[in-house]
């Protein structure tokens, strides 16, 4: 009966497996627990205090502005990162002690937790929100937009992706995560060796901010196309857009592939069908194949963004134009194309057979002949350049160096003859972490560094940035090239526990030395945040233009006003900006000094609707994830009814009055003036 | 508290402290690099197929590094050439040179068709289904992956092991591996390869080695709790030994039938113990595969349902 109303919520094993483990684990929850608790009543509790809840609910969670929508994703995802992060330290620590009789400090069912958590949360709840919030800050201003094309679906990807995250982090303290891996391999996931509602977890996490990934492709890949300003035709593009434009077209193409993949696993769980069962006909093989399909698209996903932020910050401080833009534009072209031919080298051991083995193999190692051709036009930028070290800059060094020894490594397990020693081994675990975190993180932060002024209208302190960036590095190095040599001696991944005649031992402690450095990197991270934010005067930015940029974004204020751009942009040539400033074009830092009078500005309208459905989502997942059937169902019914509420209402844009657009004008010339004597 | 911080950050002195951070990690590594023989994995093959897996990667990093050294030296010397200070040439508008990029469109594109053509050459040659050429007679060798231990059994002497695998030097190695459990990978790195272990279907992985010795087995593809535990030994010994340990292995009384395999040794339970069987049911391992693929055949030889359950909840 009681399982009717609040489903597997009855059974307390499942909701609160830590009462049933051992005193040391249930400290470790309830430091967590403690934590979370102290941070949500500083949180609530300085809201409250400072009575921002309506500043919260107007200026943030309703808005539909994308330069709004980019702080949140940043916020959100620097929250996951620290989680994230929290993960890599504990399984460092783990790995570091549990040799020969030791076992360490966790039981397996949390290390398998764990790792789990680490891999989904760096991926979807971490890479994916940062490279969501470069695109949304980036690009309507690159290419001279007023708000990506369908501002209201933006508010709803995000507060989707927020949903995902509510999930996943619920799972922490009600019930608990999924143990299968980042990817939830078949059969090992399904109900016969997963019966807890971790799995169920990770699926409607995964499947709700795989939604809002998925509309978010669209929004921009709409945005790019249809809303330029006149005169950027494609290949006037910035190449950042450029890489987003390409990105958005492998999210379209890339995440229906996952949906429908983790739909499979969840009809499994939950109507007892058989598509990946070991038993009655399931196909193991046929889920791996298509988490793949999404899963290597993926890896472009997030890597083509960064390269764009390293094209742009490479042209700015070495002030110079991008070498070879249209070769750089096709290398692009050619890795999305590519990027849905290779994913089989994620499994040449499942045994597919020479002949197709080999084929995905040297498809594979196609791919880097364009991403070479990208780092030489990056090195070639520099030439007769005169560059600037600003952090931006230290980090697009960083990733030469590490970007191009994972690549080399990719390459040798692009080799089916290698990869069968290095498939699933801590080489492979190396290899991915040298080129998401010198390729992806270390793109993300530059573009994170290079943007903040346009988005807050002061820069970060220099200093502390560079900090940042010397622990991260060493860090790195120190934390992952042991790995590569346990690789190479025979360590698989996701060990709980190792022989110590196997002589694991040193090499992990000195990774997890490295993990420590790179924990000092996220300390100073931080304390770069705070001492900015504190010194914001003096690092204040009033010309929209901190850089000497070359693109769009750069043309207008810093934080921009709420219409971006008080006049639409015009260019005529790539780097249009730039040759405007060259001209003495840039009295008022516009791209052209504009005498005509200013227009009324169609804008959307603010709306809560994008917050309300996700929440209902939110009922729905929780639901799902409890078989709490009928709340599923109230939570299907007012999702879909807010939906066609939404719809039917037409009361969705307005125009911003001349005179209001002129007074903002006035002040903020007036502001750049009073800096300018 | 904040003005100290900020202090100690407009010190100079942060970047000796870094400094001196990198030569105290430079020297842990070093240590720790020394510390180790290399004695493990690929690092010291032992067997055919994995001598020639260590030769392709010793040849795949001697071609990359062709283009990785220049292109990481490239990138730093640019860098402190061009940097503001330096005052050294700025062509502020030079952004494309065809002949440039024909260059480097070549050079990458070189090292690929040297490293395709080796690829499609080694993956057909290393291939993993592929029978190895010798005159003598291959051993067969049936590998099941079960949570959490290995299961070998030699039909045609009709014993069987759990978590030790013994080999003749000199003959080939033929496994035919399956799974009673998640997909697992089998794996032996310093005789060569691995490949998948899935249940309803069959894998193979051909092995051989020259040297007598002890070598590390184990499962590569995460199966839960007891993953860990999935370790086995390899015992390469002479043809003579290996003849005398048949024969030992064939006097022990343990009997493996249908109904232990799926009641004592398909139930969960990690870190297992070495066990030996002297008999073993003819057909078992076609048996356990075709039991996955019909419906119900599985449930009409054990009826072992209760014990997964009782041991999934310990």
């Amino acid at each position: 009966m009681l399982e009717t109303f609040i489903g597997k919520l009855s059974n307390p094993h499942e909701v609160f497996p830590y009462l049933y483990e051992p005193l040391s684990q249930q400290l470790i929850i309830l430091s967590m627990f403690v934590f979370i608790v102290i941070g949500g009543i500083v949180v609530v509790g300085g809201l409250t205090y400072f009575k921002k809840w309506g500043y919260l609910w107007h200026e943030w969670i309703i808005s539909v502005d994308h330069k709004r929508i980019a702080v949140m994703y940043f916020v959100v995802a620097f929250v996951m990162l620290f989680r994230g992060f929290v993960d890599a330290a504990m399984m460092r620590t783990q790995q570091a002690l549990a040799s020969g009789d030791s076992t360490g400090y966790l039981i397996p069912q949390h290390f398998d937790q764990i790792f789990t958590a680490h891999g989904v949360i760096m991926i979807f709840f971490v890479a994916m929100p940062l490279m969501f919030a470069l695109f949304n800050i980036a690009v309507p201003l690159q290419i001279g937009a007023r708000d990506v094309a369908f501002p209201f679906l933006n508010s709803l990807s995000f507060w989707l992706f927020v949903t995902g995250v509510i999930l996943v982090n619920m799972s922490l303290l009600i019930g608990d995560f999924a143990h299968a891996g980042w990817l939830a391999y078949p059969p090992f996931s399904e109900l016969e060796y997963s019966p807890t509602v971790g799995t169920d977890y990770y699926i409607w996490g995964l499947q709700i901010s795989g939604l809002g990934s998925l509309l978010s492709g669209i929004n921009f890949f709409v945005t790019i196309i249809k809303m330029r300003c006149p005169g950027m035709t494609l290949m006037k593009m910035p190449i950042f857009t450029w890489t987003v434009l390409c990105s958005c077209v492998l999210i379209m193409a890339a995440f229906p592939v996952l949906t429908v993949d983790l739909a499979l696993l969840a009809l499994d769980r939950y109507m007892d069908m058989h598509f990946f069962t070991t038993g009655f006909g399931g196909d193991q093989m046929l889920y791996v194949n298509l988490i793949w399909m999404w899963g290597h698209p993926e890896v472009y996903i997030l890597v083509l963004p960064a390269f764009g932020v390293y094209s742009e910050i490479v042209a700015t401080f070495s002030k110079k134009p991008l070498f070879g833009y249209t070769t750089m534009v096709w290398a692009t072209v050619a890795i999305t194309i590519l990027s849905f031919l290779v994913w089989l080298h994620h499994f040449f051991t499942m045994g597919s057979g020479a002949d197709v083995n080999a084929f995905f193999g040297i498809m594979t190692m196609i791919i880097s002949i364009p991403t070479g051709v990208k780092l030489f036009n990056w090195i070639f930028t520099m030439y007769r350049g005169r560059i600037t070290f600003t952090s931006p800059m230290y980090w697009m060094m960083g990733f030469f160096v590490t970007f191009t020894i994972g690549g080399m490594t990719g390459v040798m397990l692009s080799v089916p003859g290698i990869d069968f020693q290095a498939h699933n081994s801590t080489f492979l675990i190396a290899h991915f972490h040298n080129v998401i975190i010198g390729g992806v993180v270390f793109g993300y932060f530059a573009g994170f560094t290079y943007w903040f002024p346009k988005m807050f209208g002061f820069t970060l302190n220099e200093r502390l940035g560079k900090c940042a960036f010397w622990c991260w590095i060493i860090g790195f190095f120190v934390a992952f090239m042991p790995l590569y040599i346990l690789g190479a001696m025979g360590m698989t991944r996701r060990l709980y526990h190792y022989d110590a005649s196997t002589g694991f031992q040193p090499y992990l402690i000195v990774a997890a030395i490295g993990a420590s450095i790179i924990a000092l990197g996220v300390f100073f991270q931080v304390l770069q945040l705070v001492v900015s934010i504190k010194n914001r005067e003096k690092y204040r930015d009033l010309t929209g233009d901190p850089w000497n940029g070359r693109t769009l974004e750069w043309a207008t204020s810093s934080p921009p006003a709420f219409y971006n751009f008080a006049h639409d942009p015009e260019v005529n040539c790539i780097d249009a900006f730039w040759y405007d400033k060259q001209k003495g074009l840039d009295v008022d830092n516009k791209p052209k000094i504009r005498t005509e009078p200013y227009q009324d500005i169609h804008m959307p309208r603010d709306t809560a609707m994008g917050f309300i459905i996700s929440i209902f989502v939110l009922i729905l997942g929780f639901a799902m994830v409890w078989h709490i059937w009928w709340l599923a169902i109230v939570g299907v019914v007012c999702t879909i009814g807010s939906l066609i509420i939404r719809a039917f209402n037409y009361d969705i844009d307005y125009y911003v009055k001349a005179s209001t657009v002129e007074a903002i004008e006035t002040q903020h010339l007036q502001e750049m003036a009073g800096v300018k004597r | 508290m904040m003005k100290a911080i900020t202090s100690l950050m407009s010190r100079p002195s942060i970047k000796g402290m870094l400094r001196n951070l990198g030569v105290v990690v430079l020297v842990l590594l070093s240590l720790a690099l020394s510390g180790c023989n290399y004695s493990e994995g690929i690092l010291a093959p032992k067997g055919q197929i994995a001598f020639a897996e260590h030769r392709l990667i010793l040849f795949s990093i001697g071609l990359m590094l062709i283009v990785v050294i220049p292109t990481i030296f490239m990138a730093l010397w640019f860098g402190w050439r061009y940097r503001e200070k330096n005052n050294a040439h700025y062509a502020p508008e030079w952004k494309h040179s065809t002949l440039l990029e024909v260059v480097w469109w070549s050079i990458p594109c070189i090292i690929i068709l040297i490293l395709g053509t080796v690829t499609w050459k080694t993956t057909h040659s290393l291939d993993p289904f592929k029978p190895l050429d010798s005159k003598e007679k291959p051993v067969v060798v049936e590998v099941i992956s079960l949570d959490w231990k290995w299961l070998f059994i030699y039909p045609e002497y009709k014993i069987a092991t759990v978590n030790y695998l013994r080999i003749p030097t000199g003959r080939p190695i033929n496994f035919k591996i399956t799974a009673a459990a998640p997909m697992n990978s089998f794996v032996i790195p310093q005789l060569g390869g691995q490949i998948y272990a899935m249940t309803g279907m069959t894998t193979q992985l051909h092995l051989i080695t020259d040297i007598p010795g002890s070598y590390r087995g184990f499962g590569a593809n995460y199966t839960g709790i007891g993953f860990a535990g999935m370790q086995f030994v390899v015992d390469a010994t002479s043809p003579e030994d290996f003849a005398n340990w048949i024969k030992t292995t064939q006097k022990i009384p343990d009997k493996l039938n249908a109904d232990v395999f799926w009641n004592r040794l398909v139930p969960q339970s990690t870190n297992d113990p070495v066990r030996y069987f002297g008999r073993v049911t003819p057909g078992l391992f076609d048996d356990i595969i075709m039991s996955y693929m019909m419906p119900g055949m599985r449930d009409n030889v054990a009826p072992n349902e209760n014990t997964i359950m009782n041991q999934s909840n310990h």
